[in-house]
């Protein structure tokens, strides 16, 4: 318990890893708290394209791994753990791990966000028997079959290209009369002879035996229903931030969250969030890269402050 | 993909449902980030548990029987069987102390 950590950063992914990279390279010493794997969301892209300066397309797994020891090279250092609660007492945190207490003068969250339920009835009856939100880790299993993909945004129209390959069909429910996806990405969707769109639709029930069989549809203007069968349900609607460990009173917006200035400082002194925690208008891994490098610079900043070093 | 034995519907009755000590089958595939991704936990805890529980691993792609014989359709799927009997079942990548949390009151 004696180390006292320049700064601890929870959650390994997108903007973990490029935090953690910035603050070693800075001369802090920074530990990378991750339960699950470096990578994080981006582990799960199927190809990554639209990262400035890489030409040649490269999965999220890869890439990721690519991060992970780009940072620690740089003398970052890694733990496998979950962080149960973030605590500040005077001026030093502490973080609270299934593996034990640590201390440290500043906090980065970046634990992202995960997939949001759309609410559909029989959404959670069929979860993991037709239902799914990861089209990597299940789509091969409807080789074949008919698939819907619920969505309209940038996450359900990269889904459902990756579907298009596998699936008999492809359908697409959104509720809305166009899709909020880039506009590249939305025109590859349109122009896929295997996707089809039900526009200003949604589903009003998930259904089936053993595993999903068909799905009820709704147009929103003719108020229209009819059943469409299917073998898969996969469902992107949007994400929820991952804030277990948030301390109390740390300002959210009003979706959850976490507020930040430029600086990518929380309400609460010392605790920074970057990435797909943060209130911020666009989650892509390029933002959170970005967000990463800033938290540790101004993390750096803050702690030469707090020693009386700062450099005016 | 974890280090485990690798068992197909030759070897399930002898490894899985006539073991001694629980067993923790990991149904996975190769093209699945999240099996991946939970390998390493798994072996991990198959060092800690050793004598405990048992970890093995099914290729849902070369086992399809398998597969369908549990109605797999999402992976990766833990199953923990118990003197034979399906004892705990869990869809999705999780934190190795969840992982954990699945078989520890029943060794």
């Amino acid at each position: 318990m004696a180390i006292v950590q320049d700064f601890i950063i929870i959650g390994g992914g997108a903007a973990g890893l490029a935090a953690a990279q910035y603050a070693a390279r800075a001369n802090l010493s920074a530990l990378v708290i991750e339960e699950m794997a470096h990578g994080g969301q981006a582990l799960l892209i199927d190809k990554l394209e639209n990262y400035p300066g890489i030409l040649t397309e490269v999965d999220g797994y890869s890439w990721s791994e690519a991060m992970h020891r780009q940072a620690e090279s740089f003398g970052a250092a890694f733990m496998a753990s979950s962080v149960l609660s973030i605590v500040k007492q005077g001026e030093v945190f502490l973080v609270e791990t299934s593996d034990g207490p640590l201390q440290a003068r500043t906090v980065l969250l970046a634990t992202g966000a995960k997939h949001r339920h759309a609410g559909i009835p029989g959404e959670e009856t069929f979860a993991g028997r037709g239902v799914s939100y990861c089209a990597t880790c299940d789509g091969p299993f409807f080789k074949g079959k008919p698939i819907v993909v619920v969505g309209g945004g940038d996450a359900a129209c990269d889904e459902a290209m990756f579907l298009a390959k596998l699936a008999s069909r492809v359908t697409m429910v959104h509720r809305k009369d166009r899709f909020r996806a880039q506009k590249a990405l939305a025109a590859r969707v349109l122009g896929n002879p295997a996707i089809s769109v039900r526009w200003t639709s949604t589903i009003d029930e998930i259904s089936g035996d053993k595993a999903v069989r068909q799905v009820k549809l709704r147009n929103l203007e003719s108020g229209a229903v009819e059943t469409l069968e299917t073998a898969a349900v996969f469902v992107f609607v949007g994400s929820e931030p991952q804030t277990a460990a948030l301390p109390a009173g740390v300002d959210c917006d009003e979706s959850g969250y976490v507020v930040t200035n430029q600086r990518m400082e929380t309400s609460l002194p010392g605790l920074f969030a970057a990435g797909d925690i943060r209130t911020t208008p666009f989650r892509q891994v390029i933002t959170a890269v970005a967000d990463g490098a800033v938290a540790a610079h101004c993390a750096a900043q803050y702690i030469d402050e707090l020693q009386g070093k700062a450099y005016h | 993909m974890s280090n485990a034995l690798a068992v197909t519907s030759a070897s399930f009755e002898a490894e899985v449902e006539k073991s001694t000590i629980p067993v923790l089958v990991d149904f996975w595939a190769e093209w699945c980030m999240p099996c991946r991704v939970i390998g390493p936990h798994l072996d991990e805890l198959a060092k800690t548990y050793a004598g405990k529980i048992k970890v093995v691993k099914v290729n849902v792609d070369n086992e399809p029987n398998l597969a369908g014989r549990f109605d797999i359709i999402s992976i990766p799927t833990l199953i923990v069987f118990k003197n034979g009997q399906l004892a705990r079942q869990k869809v999705g990548g999780l934190p190795k102390h969840e992982i954990e949390n699945l078989f520890k009151d029943l060794i």
